[in-house]
């Protein structure tokens, strides 16, 4: 291989994306080493297996993937706002609309979610933390370097540009040449398998360490979601460990699965990504939906209306959601009581779905509403997202799908129930929970301009492309020509975009504003909150409890404001409290793991056999290791608490 | 964690006697439930791609009974030992333990080595990976289960060492406990595979 064929070449556009991923290496570098941080850096956050930090460190990668996903997403806009451009060519086009897809799933809408949830369930379930932490540094350093691994793509090699869904024959060595869509079967694989063992760990911590009282009936509707969206993860991401491994035989080791002679069935990896593919969409809304019961329940200053339907709607979407995935593809020739069933069940999710949506309808209901900015989301996710519902119904009847399939009309339903959905969620609880991560409020004022400009953008961008599809429009098009009268939508759905940007950089913006300048949440409670996160200080002492809380009922810390005045900790109560020990082997395993697939990727099978060999090399290390944690002492813990509590 | 983690019980079995273990033991639990998902998809790809045999031999000119039966025996047998050396760990016997752990142990090396005879063969008779869509299933579906009785047996060599050196704890015990889980888990994929890999494939 060629220096010129490894290394990007040849476009502007990657040229600068080189000089600044240079120029950003050596200014982190720079900073870090001036400031005197690696220490720092390495043993407050490489090691750490606290899962608060984890969280954060989670959040910041969603981030930092939601402005690389966006930007891909700008470019796209850019490309069709007139007809006949010429900023983007074909390939360049289809690269980019692949990577869009696959990161905004996998690597921020995910990565947020896992995020919010690794900062916020153990403490809602009033645990130190979760049931095995080593594992859970473990998981987020494999989405790391997963990640990064299908970042680099774009400089290195080449990016996977078959859609994100990467049918075959299309993703086939056939027709796509280049490493591309190795990356996306590798990175997704070091990556998936992270969620997968995420998903046991939390299923784990729910089920074992909830805090004495806490039945299962009782527990917070976010971290009742996050329940079944562990359910989910444990049995949808095999399928996807699965069908990525055998799309990397296909295309590493020439195995017939997907090919189109000796036998193969290109049709089977479009089946196996979408059952995969279904609950995946289900476990980035799923804890949205979460995420919207605590904020609506909070700020309209009333318990959840219809908690236990509530729960049993999530449980029926959980088991729909396996049983729907042939509606992604009624026009590839299944037939027609085939496609009337899967429509069948399709439409039936809407049940369930509308059950919740009155739910937290009533919970508003002559509640005292305050208009927050998680609020604010919240609310607006009600109205935007029952559009992409709706919509979703429309496409779900088999018949008139075929009217729609791949058009612009699919394009807005599924951004008005992703963005609307999991976005809106993400935006609601880092507003929400911000506090609890950093001990600073977000400051209002700007989040509400971040709001306004991002969901009035988002309509102007998404509604019109309702339309474009009806006009006949089709996805993954690069170009168009003049004299089918789609300009005038296009140039609004940028116009659009761009809100959604600038709404973006308020956020950003927001987030240095209100660490420098920001109102510091010196109670612990700064929203008069019902769950018990807000029972500890802002942010929370490593150790999260002091005492670890008894729950009395549903809204563990209001009855506890109301009966007690709040969470009383004697000093006479407190134990030496048992912590799990920091580790750096996570990390180098990850690297290991991000090694052993760039090899894989570039088939230099000696250095993916050498990353191979660091990884086992962990797993002894980890078999031997006889590290049992430590105790912190209870004057330690006096100390502590004291100095978390100072401002209350 | 907390002092929940190292709750101690005396009536349950040692591996069952801290927090840790009892958490440790049901993530097992959960991850065999995924593995059940992960051999599941395999089977449904084997199902699916088992009769698109392209220009390459049919499951029927293929498969050696033979060598199949005896990997069964030596993997079924080997499940009933890893039984027994559960028994002697609840009788509190480490010698027994050893012992019945060391013959599961040559017992699934013994599997190893007919399943890469069969293999060999296999290939020699121009039966590859890249022959059809049959053989790439049939290739991934058991190597997987191969590749996952390999790691059975590393894993299960380190846990020996561990007991030579430490001998019963609540920590080694929970270890011999989990891995003869897995252990059990594979000989059950193993019958599968049996099933609807070798006698399906003889029939049809």
């Amino acid at each position: 291989m060629k220096w010129s064929e490894f290394f990007v070449t040849g476009e502007p556009l990657i040229y600068a994306a080189d000089v600044a991923i240079v120029l950003t290496m050596v200014g982190i570098v720079f900073v870090l080493t001036y400031f005197k941080k690696w220490k720092w850096l390495w043993n407050e956050w490489l090691t750490t297996v606290d899962h608060k930090k984890i969280g954060v460190m989670y959040i910041i990668c969603a981030v930092l993937m939601l402005f690389r996903g966006g930007v891909d997403a700008l470019l796209m806009r850019a490309q069709l706002t007139a007809p006949n451009m010429k900023f983007l060519d074909a390939q360049h086009y289809n690269e980019i609309f692949t990577t869009h897809g696959t990161i905004m799933i996998l690597f921020m809408a995910m990565p947020f979610i896992i995020g919010l949830m690794n900062i916020v369930v153990p403490l809602q379930i009033g645990a130190r933390d979760v049931a095995f932490p080593y594992l859970n540094a473990l998981s987020f350093w494999l989405f790391f370097f997963g990640a990064l691994l299908f970042n680099i793509s774009f400089v290195i090699g080449g990016s996977p540009d078959a859609g994100w869904t990467a049918y075959f024959p299309l993703a086939s060595n056939e027709f796509s040449h280049g490493v591309g869509n190795n990356y996306y079967a590798v990175a997704l694989q070091i990556s998936g398998i992270g969620t997968l063992m995420t998903g046991i760990n939390f299923l784990v911590t729910i089920l074992k360490m909830r805090a004495p009282g806490m039945t299962l009936m009782r527990m917070p509707m976010f971290t009742w979601t996050i329940l079944i969206t562990c359910v989910l993860i444990i049995f949808a991401f095999p399928v996807l460990t699965v069908a990525l491994a055998l799309m990397t035989f296909d295309r590493l080791f020439d195995t017939q699965f997907f090919t189109m002679a000796n036998g193969g069935m290109s049709m089977l990896w479009a089946n196996l990504f979408w059952i995969w593919g279904h609950p995946e969409v289900y476990i980035v809304i799923l804890p949205a939906f979460g995420i919207f019961s605590e904020v609506v329940s909070t700020f309209a200053g009333k318990r959840l209306f219809g908690y236990k339907a509530m729960v049993g709607s999530i449980v029926g979407i959980a088991f729909l959601s396996f049983i729907v995935w042939v509606h992604h593809f009624f026009t590839m020739g299944a037939g027609p009581a085939v496609n009337s069933a899967f429509s069948i069940t399709t439409m039936a999710i809407a049940i369930p779905t509308g059950v919740k949506i009155f739910n937290w309808l009533f919970t508003l209901r002559k509640g005292k509403i305050r208009f927050t900015t998680a609020m604010l989301w919240s609310l607006a996710f009600i109205p935007n997202f029952v559009i992409g519902g709706v919509t979703g119904v429309m496409l779900a009847m088999a018949a008139a799908d075929y009217q729609y399939h791949n058009s612009y009309f699919l394009i807005a339903h599924f951004h008005y129930v992703l963005i609307a959905g999991t976005v809106f969620a993400c935006f609601a609880g880092l507003h929400y929970w911000y506090p609890k991560m950093f001990g600073h409020i977000l400051n209002e004022r700007l989040g509400k301009w971040t709001f306004w400009l991002f969901m009035i953008g988002f309509n102007i961008c998404f509604f019109p492309m309702y339309f474009l599809g009806l006009m006949g429009m089709t996805r993954r098009m690069y170009t168009y020509s003049e004299g089918l009268g789609w300009t005038p939508l296009n140039v609004v759905a940028t116009v659009g975009a761009a809100l959604m940007g600038i709404g973006f950089i308020v956020l950003c913006y927001n987030i240095y504003y209100s660490a420098r300048y920001g109102e510091r949440d010196m109670t612990g409670d700064p929203w008069n909150g019902r769950t018990l996160e807000w029972a500890t200080a802002s942010p929370p002492v490593h150790y999260n409890f002091p005492v670890t809380p008894v729950v009395e009922d549903l809204d563990a810390y209001w009855v506890m404001k109301k009966k007690y005045g709040g969470f009383q900790v004697k000093e006479e109560d407190l134990k030496p409290i048992h912590m799990p020990s920091n580790s750096g082997r996570p990390f180098w395993m990850s690297v290991a793991f991000f090694v052993a697939g760039f090899g894989l990727v570039f088939k230099w099978f000696a250095l993916a056999i050498v990353g191979a060999l660091f990884i086992v090399l962990g797993l002894i290390l980890r078999s031997f290791e006889d590290d049992d944690g430590y105790y912190i002492p209870i004057d330690e813990i006096k100390r502590m608490e004291r100095a978390a509590r100072k401002g209350a | 964690m907390g002092e929940v983690a190292h709750r101690y019980d005396e009536t349950l079995p040692l591996e069952y006697r801290t927090q840790e273990s009892r958490l440790n033991i049901l993530g097992f639990w959960i991850f065999l439930g995924a593995e059940v998902a992960l051999f599941a998809t395999l089977f449904a790809t084997y199902l699916v791609l088992f009769q698109r045999t392209g220009s390459g031999p049919t499951a029927s000119e293929l498969f050696e009974v033979k060598d199949v039966l005896i990997e069964t025996l030596l993997l079924l047998t080997s499940s009933f030992t890893c039984g027994l050396a559960i028994f002697e760990m609840r009788r509190g016997r480490l010698a027994g333990l050893l012992a019945w752990l060391l013959v599961t142990l040559l017992l699934g090396a013994g599997f190893i080595a007919f399943e890469i005879r069969e293999f060999i063969h296999y290939v020699h008779e121009g039966a590859t990976m890249q022959t059809s869509a049959f053989l790439s299933s049939f290739f991934v579906l058991v190597g997987t289960h191969g590749a996952h009785v390999s790691l059975g047996i590393g894993w299960m060599i380190l846990i020996i060492i561990q007991l030579l050196q430490r001998g019963f704890t609540p920590k080694t015990a929970r270890k011999v406990f989990i891995v003869s889980l897995y252990w059990h888990f594979l000989d059950v994929v193993w019958i599968f595979i049996f099933t609807l890999v070798y006698l399906l494939g003889m029939v049809m």
